[in-house]
C-alpha cells in the first residue's frame, strides 16, 4: 500500500525539504519586513504611516495566490526581473519567497502593532522624559517588550506560513503540494495513503513549531 | 495609541518630519519610477494594453464578471455548507461526554493543521476516481469540499469561542429555571453566540474568498484569477493590466467585507441589550488565509 514511498520517481524528503526552506527564508524575511512596516505604522512621519496603512490594507485583502502568481508572471516572465538570476527553478523559488514575505509581513506587522499596545504608556513616557528619540524609544524600550508579548500570535502566523508555502505549487516550485498533486494523479490506487503521508508531513512540521513557540511564549512573556 | 511614542511635534520636530517625509517620498518615487521604466521597456504601458478594460464591455461580460460570479458562488457555497457543520463540531467539542469531545477535537485539529490546497487536490482525485461527477464541474466540487473541510474546523473554533465568551450567569440562570442541556444550548447560548461571532464569521468569509483563487491556479476552477490567461490571450499579452484589474477587484470585495466586519463588531460591542460578548476578529486564524 505504501510502496510508492520506495519509488525513486518521487523525492518525498526533497519536496518537504523545499517546503522547510521556503518556510524558514520567508519567516526570516517576513519578520524583518513586518517589523519595518510596524515601525512605519507607529512613526511620527505622516507619510510613512499612510504608506504602512495602505500597504497592509491592500496586501491583506489580496489572495496570496494572486501575490505569488503575480510575482512569477508579472515580475519574472513579463518584466524579466530575476532577483540575482539562476536557473528558472531557482528564480521560481525566489519569487515564491518574495511573495510569501510581501504577504506574511502584513500579518507580522499587525501582530507586532497589537504587541506595542500591550506595553504600558508609562514606559514610553519615561523613555521620552530621559530624552530618547522616537527611534530609540521604539527599538530600545517598546519593540523588545512588544516582541516578547507577541510570540504566541507570531507562532500562529508562522504555522499559517508553513501551510501557505503550498501556494508556491501554483508557480511550479517543487515543494510538497506539487509532489502530492503529481502523486495523486499517478498512484490512483493508493490515493488515501498518499494523502495520509502528506497530511502527516504537515502535521509533523506545524505541531513542533506550535509546541516550541508556545513554550517560548510562556518563558519570555513579560509578567505584568 | 501611537501618539504616546512621541511628543506633539514642536517646531524642530515638525521640520524634521517634513524632511523625513521628503526623503521617503523621493525613495518611494524612485521605486515607482524604476518600476514604470521597466514596464515601459517591456511595452506594458502602452494604451492599447489598458484601454480594453475601460472601453470594451465584452471583456467584462465574457471574462471578469463571470469569473467574479464563480468566485462568489464558490465562496458562498463553501460558507453555507461549512456553517452548520462548523456549528455542530464546535458544540461537539464542548460536549460533556469524552467520547464526543475527543474525536471531534481530533477532527477539528487535524483539518486545521493541513493546507487547504492538499485537501482540494485530494478531493479532486477522490471525485475523479469514485464518483460520477463530470470533469467540467469537478473543480468546483473539489474546491468547495476543500474549503468546507478547512473552514468548518475554523468555524467550529469560532463557535466554541463564541459560546465560551458568554457570561457564566447565562448558563446558571437557565439551569436554575430547570432547562435541560439541549435547551440551554439551543435557546440560551447558541442564539447569543451567533451574534457574538458574526464579525469573526464575516472576516472568515474574506479568507474563503481569498482561498478560492487557489482553485483557479491549481485545479482550473474558472474563477477570477483563472480569467487572466484568456484575457491576456485575447487582448494582446496585457498581463500586468489584467493582473492589476483582477487584484483590484479582490481588494475591493475583501476590503468591503473587512469594513463590514469591523463595523459589525463596533456595533455589537456598543449595544445595550446584549451581554457585550464578541469574539474578536483578530483572535480567529489571524486572518491569514490560514489554509491556503
Amino acid at each position: 500500500m505504501f510502496d510508492f514511498l520506495d519509488s525513486p520517481q518521487y523525492d518525498l524528503l526533497g519536496a518537504f525539504w523545499v517546503t522547510v526552506q521556503l518556510t524558514l527564508y520567508s519567516a526570516l524575511g517576513s519578520l524583518i519586513w513586518g517589523t519595518l512596516l510596524a515601525g512605519m505604522r507607529v512613526s511620527p512621519v505622516p507619510l510613512m504611516r499612510a504608506f504602512g496603512t495602505a500597504y497592509v490594507n491592500v496586501v491583506r485583502n489580496t489572495p496570496l495566490t494572486i501575490v505569488i502568481v503575480g510575482c512569477s508572471l508579472v515580475l519574472h516572465q513579463t518584466l524579466r526581473i530575476e532577483l540575482g538570476g539562476g536557473t528558472s527553478k531557482e528564480i521560481g523559488f525566489k519569487m515564491a519567497i518574495l511573495g510569501l514575505v510581501a504577504y506574511t509581513g502584513t500579518f507580522v506587522c499587525e501582530a507586532l502593532r497589537s504587541g506595542i499596545n500591550t506595553v504600558p504608556v508609562g514606559q514610553a513616557e519615561a523613555a521620552r522624559a530621559l530624552g530618547l528619540s522616537f527611534f530609540q524609544v521604539l527599538t530600545l524600550i517598546i519593540l523588545p517588550q512588544a516582541f516578547r508579548s507577541v510570540v504566541a500570535p507570531l507562532a500562529n502566523v508562522m504555522i499559517a506560513l508553513t501551510k501557505n508555502t503550498t501556494v508556491a505549487a501554483a508557480i511550479g516550485v517543487a515543494e510538497a503540494a506539487l509532489l502530492m498533486k503529481e502523486m495523486v494523479e499517478n498512484e490512483s490506487d493508493s490515493l488515501f495513503a498518499v494523502f495520509g503521508v502528506f497530511a502527516l508531513g504537515f502535521v509533523l512540521l506545524t505541531l513542533p513549531t506550535g509546541l516550541f513557540l508556545g513554550w517560548v511564549a510562556k518563558r519570555v512573556a513579560v509578567k505584568r | 495609541m501611537t501618539s504616546v511614542l512621541y511628543d506633539v511635534p514642536g517646531p524642530r520636530a515638525k521640520r524634521r518630519n517634513i524632511l523625513y517625509s521628503a526623503v521617503f517620498l523621493v525613495l518611494l518615487g524612485l521605486a515607482i519610477w524604476w518600476f514604470l521604466s521597466v514596464m515601459g521597456d517591456r511595452n506594458q504601458l502602452t494604451a492599447d494594453k489598458w484601454k480594453p478594460f475601460v472601453t470594451d464591455g465584452a471583456l467584462w461580460t465574457t471574462f471578469l464578471l463571470p469569473g467574479l460570479g464563480e468566485t462568489l458562488k464558490t465562496a458562498s457555497l463553501a460558507l453555507v455548507i461549512a456553517l452548520p457543520l462548523g456549528a455542530l463540531l464546535g458544540i461537539g467539542r464542548l460536549s460533556d461526554h469524552a467520547w464526543v469531545r475527543v474525536p471531534v477535537g481530533t477532527v477539528v485539529e487535524f483539518f486545521r493543521a493541513i493546507p487547504v490546497l492538499l485537501m482540494m487536490v485530494f478531493a479532486s482525485a477522490v471525485f475523479a476516481q469514485f464518483t460520477p461527477i463530470e470533469s467540467d464541474v469537478r473543480p468546483l466540487y473539489a474546491v468547495v469540499t476543500g474549503l468546507v473541510l478547512y473552514n468548518a474546523s475554523v468555524i467550529a473554533e469560532i463557535v466554541r469561542a463564541g459560546i465560551l465568551s458568554l457570561p457564566n450567569g447565562q448558563t446558571d440562570a437557565a439551569k436554575a429555571i430547570g432547562m435541560r442541556k439541549g435547551q440551554i444550548m439551543g435557546y440560551v447560548l447558541l442564539p447569543q453566540a451567533v451574534t457574538a461571532m458574526l464579525p469573526a464569521l464575516v472576516s472568515q468569509l474574506v479568507v474563503i474568498v481569498k482561498d478560492t483563487a487557489l482553485g483557479g491556479a491549481v485545479l482550473g476552477l474558472s474563477e477570477l484569477l483563472f480569467q487572466i490567461r484568456p484575457i491576456t490571450a485575447n487582448y494582446g499579452a496585457n498581463t500586468i493590466a489584467a493582473f492589476t484589474v483582477v487584484a483590484l477587484i479582490y481588494i475591493v470585495v475583501n476590503g468591503a467585507l473587512t469594513r463590514f466586519a469591523s463595523w459589525l463588531e463596533g456595533r455589537l460591542r456598543g449595544r445595550k441589550k446584549s451581554t457585550g460578548a464578541v469574539v474578536p476578529v483578530e483572535k480567529v486564524d489571524a486572518k491569514m488565509g490560514g489554509g491556503a
